[in-house]
């Protein structure tokens, strides 16, 4: 493994008497897929909004392949790589599956300062937005209105624009969240494509997804992180077992 | 509509505009050569709060102010004695977008209700400006000792400056139609399609919202311009906040998001207005009760009776 491209330290927030985040310190190394688990209301949301940039932290830094960005807005950091899905699925619904991931290839080549041309015929978008629709499997689906999608497909959908923003790191809050048995497999399926290729730090509800997934797991309990390590090594760490797994994963 | 038929739509609209001069030369009605030239100014005014509003998601209350801005660099200019139609246009453009980019670079940084507010505060801060300037006629306004003067254009003559207003009206129709669909315009809408996914795909929404308040700032301007030589009358009404509220109206009657509708919607709104002011003085207590019909029946406005579902 490499030197870390995302490096958290002492990262704080508290909304009123609630500390959301308290003194986090998290590393993610380059081309490791990195899971976050907690129970509900660990503060997992917290974290990864601080890291994309929805919300600045009370203390701490984060610093992103090598540079301080904990003063930089979202867009900013989206700019220099750091991609996100959200829990909730967000996506442009009045847009196809082909607009919206032409606005992200858009978004990425940093030139939207263009009145005249249309930018629905432009190959420079398309072309892209296309072979990224059929990596994710959507290819049959580009001219559909992202609001017409089934819910995995949107979320699907989600993940193709973060993807083709090119990131060096892709942030995905629950990506499997919502979905049924066999969408999550699919889903799955699909981030262990990118797995090696795209540095991932996820946060996951979905054990079996995290433990299929991870190459490390850090646990969030209330706002801290109380062990980071190899699924083995979270497995059969006592404390964890204690605050979270429960004694069904511990086997 | 297939794009084929809304073609030629478009193009059986233009020319019937074309063809209002002669026809109402013969049946000797000039006063709908002036209804209809009124009503495409305000067209223009329409299209242009369309930009923002129907795409850029940015609800300004006080778009009359760029009328009355517009207006009053003609008319200002026309007062010290200049005529020159360039000049005064130009101006009225560029004052505009200086005044768009200033309330625009506060507005904002604002959403929703406050958003609402503040361009409403601007435009009424405009509207008692120029109540207050007595050099101008203050309350009562001034009459405009004549019409901006072009080399070989007349607007004196009634169906030059018809025919100026046309094509500026299908200019401008354009203009709005290439930006929307640009990449410019898909930034915009989907800044107001999404605001949290447009900036986690890295693009900042601010930049290009204010570009888009600017533009239809100049283009409302233009239309302030050509307001007040049709009615060769400055007054600080063009700036009055139920101005900016029939601009508002004609948008959503029209069809939000369509470039054709604030047309549609300035042409219902005024055709309307019109005929029941002529049968009743109270035509607003028939023509307000009309409105909320529309609205709850016609969700997408008049263009949506042309379009097809999710067009």
């Amino acid at each position: 493994m490499n030197s870390p491209i995302l490096e958290v330290r002492g990262l704080a927030k508290s909304f009123g008497a609630l500390q959301a985040s308290d003194g986090i310190d998290l590393d993610v190394r380059e081309g490791e897929t990195h899971a976050v688990i907690g129970p509900n209301g660990a503060g997992k949301t917290t974290l990864i909004a601080q890291l994309a940039g929805g919300i600045r932290p009370d203390e701490g830094t984060v610093r992103f392949a090598g540079e301080d960005i904990t003063a930089l807005p979202a867009a900013a950091r989206a700019r220099r790589g750091l991609a996100r899905s959200f829990q909730i699925t967000s996506i442009y619904p009045e847009f196809t599956a082909l607009g919206n991931v032409m606005l992200a290839v858009q978004a990425r080549a940093g030139r939207s300062f263009r009145f005249w041309k249309a930018a629905s015929g432009d190959e420079a978008l398309r072309a892209p937005a296309l072979a990224m629709l059929g990596e994710v499997g959507l290819a049959s689906r580009a001219e559909i209105q992202a609001a017409s999608l089934a819910h995995g497909e949107q979320r699907a959908l989600e993940i193709a624009m973060a993807l083709a923003t090119k990131p060096r790191l892709l942030l995905l809050d629950e990506p499997v969240a919502g979905m049924g048995a066999e969408e999550t497999q699919r889903m799955v399926a699909f981030l262990s494509t990118l797995k090696g290729g795209k540095t991932m730090l996820l946060v996951e509800h979905d054990m079996d997804a995290v433990f299929s997934l991870a190459d490390r797991v850090s646990v969030l309990v209330y706002g801290r992180i109380i062990a980071t390590g190899t699924p083995r090594e979270i497995r059969a760490n006592p404390e964890v077992r204690r605050a979270y797994l429960g004694e069904e994963h511990a086997a | 509509m297939s794009p084929r038929s809304r073609a030629v739509a478009l193009v059986l609209g233009v020319a019937l505009l074309a063809a209002l001069p002669p026809f109402a030369a013969f049946f000797n009605q000039p006063f709908y050569l002036d209804l209809v030239r009124r009503i495409m100014i305000f067209a223009v005014a329409a299209a242009s709060l369309n930009l923002i509003l129907g795409y850029g998601g940015m609800v300004s209350f006080g778009h009359a102010a760029y009328l009355g801005v517009g207006g009053y660099a003609v008319g200002v200019l026309a007062h010290y004695g200049i005529y020159d139609g360039f000049l005064q246009w130009g101006l009225a453009i560029g004052a505009s977008a200086l005044v768009a980019l200033v309330i625009g670079a506060v507005s904002i940084r604002t959403s929703g209700v406050y958003f609402i507010m503040i361009t409403l505060a601007f435009t009424q801060m405009l509207y008692y400006l120029g109540i207050s300037i007595e050099e101008f006629g203050g309350d009562d306004g001034m009459r405009l000792p004549s019409r901006s003067r072009f080399p070989g254009l007349d607007l004196a003559d009634a169906n030059t400056f018809y025919y100026l207003v046309l094509a500026i009206l299908v200019a401008v129709l354009l203009l709005i139609h290439r930006i929307v669909n640009s990449r410019f315009g898909m930034a915009i809408r989907a800044a107001k399609s999404n605001e949290a996914r447009t900036r986690a795909v890295g693009i900042s929404p601010y930049p290009y919202r204010l570009a888009a308040f600017v533009i239809a700032g100049a283009v409302c301007g233009l239309a302030g311009a050509l307001l007040v030589n049709h009615t060769a009358y400055l007054t600080p009404e063009f700036m009055n906040w139920t101005r900016s509220g029939e601009l508002m109206f004609m948008v959503i009657l029209g069809g939000i998001g369509s470039v054709v509708g604030p047309v549609l919607g300035a042409f219902a709104l005024l055709v309307l207005e019109d005929l029941l002011s002529g049968w009743t003085q109270h035509w607003q207590i028939i023509l307000g009760p009309l409105l909320v019909v529309s609205v709850i029946f016609f969700r997408r406005g008049l263009a949506g009776l042309f379009l097809k579902k999710n067009e």
